[in-house]
């Protein structure tokens, strides 16, 4: 399984209601599953995902964060999980009010558009940066609003959302994050999981 | 000798009170199933028909000789296993295939019940199938199924026992039928009875029968049931073997031959007041409105897993009112699964081979059987 997936199982309470939030095939749900909590629900935007998870056995609902969170009562879930995948939406900032109305907490990881390989990218060929993690060109990528590990932080301290915990993935390592080492966390990691609450 | 006669099926000694408020008892209801009930008696599947249907779903339909009408996704090894499901399906109320209906004959006057047969509803469908469970002994079932009216039949069976099926599976169709649902109906029915031996639904006292209303009727829902775009793709604007315009009223087009084709084989199976009151039992669905305009609350305390599908040309149950369904679970927490299944083959798609469909539902089956039920022991 993905670092990322035993990252945010972590932070999810046994027992607890989990909206996993364009769950694709159902890996991280199945782990939760079988691990921290049977009361999890998925929703996801490819068809043929949606039916592989189905298959599986996992409950999820084809549909779009965008317009299908709003059927989701306030706080009817204990956690809702968004995995990179905030940087795709037409609309960042209304699908993480979504996802604070409906979970009591919300996980969101992003992937670092600060990492230095990409800043080196930019800097040194002077094209649109593809690295492991963002292997698209800019042509093709679905990325619409790409942002740092900084800027997702400034994005919630002027919304006055409270970040419980935010973790760097450097490779294979999980680091925290903090006021006194965010510069070099927005340099050095690939990858940012937050646990939010409004 | 009546060739109803070797149908399964068991006397509800009742009496049920109907939703138009009459009584009914000791009335027939025809069923047929298929695979073994286990041990356990955890593997029994209810399988609720649409409104041309029978209990006869997989197999050959002892009465028409022609595959049963889910053969697709019902029998040995398909999406609903009957190697290891036992499945039932039941006539619904209102049928023609061995339930009480309008054409059984009334033992007081020896003719055909006919209109004097009471507006029935979805509701009493349901309350009339739920005696098989007590006739099986089963506690609870593992799934209720259906597609399009039967659909709203498995809707209505969870909201009347919230703990009797661990799945529901609604399959393209509508908590509540629409303008355009009641008017295609409405179209059906005045057809049958524009037809001059349609008699006031007295025309077995006559040995005759609104064959070519019913054959409208038939001809008009059948294409609500395909789509603008597999309609084109297999008929075109081809013509008949001749190759020109007759310039005349017969059947130049391959997709009006087609039609009438479909419409001839109709009349032939079905009951024109069986037509009449199950599209009437169907227009009269309105789960919400039963609980005062909250369809949430249809719902409410269901331990039940849903599974709701739904077909991308379906146009007669448009994925928008099976999503109606999936909102309605989840505001109240319900666990509710929904996918919209790609298909050209319209609200027809749930009967036919359409391989998304028939692995998905299959897989979710087999593997929730093992969740719920295996696993635990």
């Amino acid at each position: 399984m993905k670092k990322e997936f035993k990252v945010i199982s972590e932070l999810i309470d046994n027992k607890s209601k989990v909206l996993d939030v364009g769950c694709g095939n159902g890996e991280l749900m199945k782990y939760l599953h079988e691990n921290i909590t049977q009361n999890i629900r998925g929703l996801e935007i490819s068809k043929e995902s949606v039916q592989n998870c189905l298959s599986k056995g996992l409950t999820v609902i084809e549909g779009n964060a965008e317009n299908d969170l709003k059927q989701f009562p306030d706080h009817s879930f204990d956690f809702v999980v968004l995995s990179q995948t905030l940087q795709a939406f037409l609309d960042p900032e209304k699908v993480i009010q979504e996802l604070l109305r409906v979970g009591k907490k919300a996980i969101v990881t992003i992937p670092n558009f600060g990492h230095w390989k990409v800043r080196l990218h930019l800097l040194v060929k002077g094209t649109m940066p593809v690295t492991e993690n963002l292997p698209n060109e800019w042509f093709n990528t679905p990325n619409l609003h790409m942002c740092t590990l900084r800027d997702f932080f400034n994005f919630c301290k002027e919304r006055k959302i409270k970040v419980f915990k935010s973790l760097a993935l450097k490779g294979e390592k999980t680091l925290n994050i903090n006021t006194n080492n965010i510069s070099l966390r927005n340099l050095d990691s690939q990858l940012g999981i937050f646990l939010i609450q409004n | 000798m009546n060739k109803l006669s070797n149908i399964k099926n068991i006397i509800v000694n009742g009496p049920q009170k109907l939703d138009c408020g009459k009584e009914i008892s000791n009335f027939p209801i025809a069923y047929e199933t298929y695979g073994n009930l286990n041990d356990r008696k955890d593997n029994a599947i209810l399988v609720f028909h649409a409104l041309t249907g029978d209990q006869f779903a997989a197999g050959k339909n002892p009465i028409t000789n022609k595959d049963g009408w889910w053969s697709y996704a019902l029998g040995p090894g398909k999406a609903i296993d009957t190697d290891k499901f036992f499945v039932i399906c039941a006539n619904v109320i209102g049928g023609c295939m061995g339930s009480y209906g309008p054409s059984t004959i009334d033992k007081n006057t020896n003719a055909q019940i006919s209109t004097n047969f009471p507006v029935i509803t979805i509701n009493d469908m349901v309350n009339a199938q739920f005696n098989l469970l007590e006739h099986f002994k089963i506690e609870k079932l593992f799934a209720v199924i259906g597609g399009s009216m039967g659909g709203m039949q498995v809707l209505q069976f969870v909201s009347n026992f919230p703990d009797k099926a661990q799945i529901a599976v609604p399959i393209a169709c509508t908590s509540s039928h629409s303008a355009q649902n009641i008017a295609f109906n409405e179209l059906g029915r005045q057809a049958i009875m524009a037809d001059a031996n349609w008699k006031a639904g007295k025309y077995n006292e006559d040995k005759t029968n609104p064959d070519k209303g019913l054959s409208v009727a038939r001809m008009a829902a059948h294409i609500t049931y395909l789509s603008k775009k597999g309609l084109q793709e297999k008929f075109g604007r081809k013509l008949q073997e001749s190759g020109d315009l007759k310039f005349s009223f017969d059947a130049d087009f391959q997709i009006e031959s087609y039609l009438r084709y479909q419409g001839s084989v109709f009349v032939d199976r079905f009951d024109a007041n069986s037509y009449l009151y199950i599209t009437r039992a169907m227009d009269y669905f309105d789960l919400s409105k039963q609980f005062n305009g909250n369809l949430s609350k249809a719902f409410e305390n269901t331990k039940t897993k849903f599974f709701v599908i739904s077909f991308t040309s379906d146009w007669l149950y448009p994925t928008s009112e099976n999503r109606e369904i999936v909102i309605a679970l989840n505001a109240i927490g319900a666990d509710v699964g929904f996918v919209e299944i790609e298909s050209d083959k319209g609200h027809d798609s749930f009967l036919l081979d359409v391989p998304d469909f028939l692995e998905t539902l299959g897989s979710y089956l087999k593997t929730n059987y093992i969740n719920l039920n295996e696993k635990r022991i």
